[in-house]
């Protein structure tokens, strides 16, 4: 005999069901490294990367004068991310600025794509991250390698999805668009770019996840801050609980972006029929 | 007359050779009739509306709208058309579907909104001017890409098999609604459909098609009085003779 719900205490349920895996390993991490059997340079204990975490968060100084805000975000974490933050954000939109445009021309115009298409098609399959020597030799270090290659990280996924979201406009809706007599310009805008809105929100949520790895790969070997450049540097200092500690940061900040990313979505996409969307 | 056609045929070449979905097609259709085009799947009536809708080019032979040879060379929101499949822009709310075409026209805002409220009410839309079209049922979807043409203002109504996807008791409801507004607003129209009773029911002018070649193979004139009375005698003669007739066709497409 099965036990009637209702919704909400399902999603407590579901909610307290998906806790209880990470609880475990938490438990299992904690047992295994307050007993001393591993090396604590290898894995620290929880507790351990949690009190680092604390610290790596909190001002380098005690508070003496000036603003109290400034202050407050002068510790290490919070300016590492937000200098990564800044770089992806930066470079995703330098990429999206380019790739979306093109992608919508590319899509729309047999020419343009036949005369861009090879090239595209050649360049895709290199890795951003093979660009990082190039990148290093064109621009130097710092920021300005960084935005190159997160651009790069974050052009193809965009520029692909949105030649794919415009060719495959269902062609019912281009002849009601002639049948109600739309000229070129606004079935573009109006019934076209609408109608690839679903494949360039991919392509974007698609390329805001490579400009993430790109952003740390780069951090790590063209710029000395940020998120990916402190993990590789507390290695040098065998500080594991400070590498596990940013490698948490990250992937929050990766959790985050993408639930706004996925806002974005449901809002821009509310009109559609989907199972996550009821 | 409205629109004259000449002498249509449509040719196609497949690997099995050329055939003709369309062969000396001629019909004239006065003002304000409204005609059935009536056959079995692959006769060759949806090429026939979409020649006269201008979405494909015949291969020879003229269609004249109002005396105009060129119309029916581009589509237009002369003869505005209806799908089966609805073809809403799901990504526009009923009210932004109905003003789309309106809007292109670059009418005044202050007529389109009252030209739009007015079509939702008369078509018991207003409740879900705002829903999209996902949120709709079959026959309310329907009721939009109606409202659609009929903001046009279009002379001219195709109809594509409109209630084919409908179930039987929104399909007959939609066909009164669509009498009432065929009457109200002095349309012309054209509704393809392979439902014979649905032909008798609405039409003034039944045109049974032939399976390859298409062509027009009996010209009905319904002389039934409007509301008809779908289990009268006069209606089941009409539906018998028709039917044997459709069902030769169909057999023929079969074989």
């Amino acid at each position: 005999m099965s036990v009637h719900l209702s919704g909400s205490a399902k999603n407590l349920l579901d909610q307290a069901r998906g806790l209880f895996i990470p609880l475990l390993v938490l438990i299992i991490w904690q047992g295994v490294t307050a007993n001393g059997w591993v090396n604590p340079h290898i894995l620290p204990s929880p507790l351990k990367v949690v009190m680092k975490w604390w610290e790596y968060l909190m001002p380098l100084t005690p508070y003496q004068e000036g603003g109290y805000f400034t202050w407050l975000v002068s510790g290490e974490l919070i300016q590492d991310a937000y200098a990564s933050l800044f770089r992806v954000i930066g470079g995703f939109a330098m990429g999206t600025a380019i790739a979306l445009p093109l992608g919508l021309l590319m899509g729309a115009n047999r020419q343009v794509y036949s005369l861009l298409n090879p090239l595209f098609q050649l360049l895709r399959p290199i890795p951003p991250i093979a660009y990082i020597p190039l990148a290093i030799l064109w621009f130097g270090l710092g920021n300005p390698p960084a935005f190159f290659l997160i651009s790069m990280g974050a052009f193809f996924p965009v520029l692909m999805n949105t030649i794919a979201g415009v060719k495959n406009v269902d062609s019912i809706y281009l002849r009601v668009a002639r049948n109600l007599g739309a000229g070129k310009f606004t079935t573009f805008t109006r019934i076209i770019v609408p109608a690839a809105m679903p494949y360039i929100l991919t392509g974007m949520r698609i390329g805001m996840g490579t400009a993430f790895i790109v952003v740390i790969v780069a951090e790590m070997i063209a710029v000395n801050n940020g998120l990916g450049y402190r993990i590789l540097e507390a290695r040098e200092y065998m500080w594991s609980d400070k590498i596990i500690a940013g490698m948490f940061t990250i992937g929050l900040f990766g959790l985050g972006i993408d639930g706004i990313m996925n806002l974005l979505n449901n809002h821009l996409l509310r009109w559609r029929s989907g199972i996550d969307q009821r | 007359m409205l629109i004259d056609i000449h002498h249509l045929n449509k040719r196609y070449i497949t690997s099995e050779g050329e055939f003709f979905a369309l062969k000396d097609i001629n019909i004239t259709v006065h003002e304000g009739e409204f005609i059935c085009l009536l056959g079995p799947s692959g006769c060759g009536k949806s090429t026939l509306l979409n020649a006269i809708a201008g979405f494909s080019l015949p291969t020879s032979g003229t269609i004249l709208i109002n005396g105009e040879q060129n119309t029916a060379k581009t589509p237009g929101p002369d003869r505005g058309m209806v799908f089966q499949e609805y073809a809403l822009f799901p990504w526009m709310t009923v009210a932004q579907n109905i003003s789309f075409g309106l809007e292109i026209k670059n009418v005044p805002t202050e007529e389109i909104n009252s030209k739009v409220e007015s079509l939702l009410q008369q078509l018991n839309l207003y409740a879900f001017r705002a829903s999209y079209p996902k949120d709709l049922s079959g026959g309310m979807r329907q009721r939009v890409a109606i409202a659609r043409v009929l903001a046009l203002d279009s002379p001219i109504m195709l109809m594509d098999e409109p209630f084919g996807a409908l179930d039987a008791l929104t399909r007959q409801t939609l066909q009164d609604e669509l009498l009432n507004l065929w009457a109200k607003f002095h349309k012309t129209i054209i509704f393809v459909t392979h439902s014979i009773d649905e032909s008798i029911y609405l039409a003034d002018r039944v045109l049974v098609m032939s399976y390859r070649p298409g062509t027009i193979k009996q010209d009905i004139r319904i002389n039934l009085e409007r509301p008809r009375d779908t289990t009268c005698a006069e209606f089941n003669t009409l539906k018998r003779e028709l039917t044997q007739s459709i069902m030769e066709e169909h057999a023929r497409a079969n074989a």
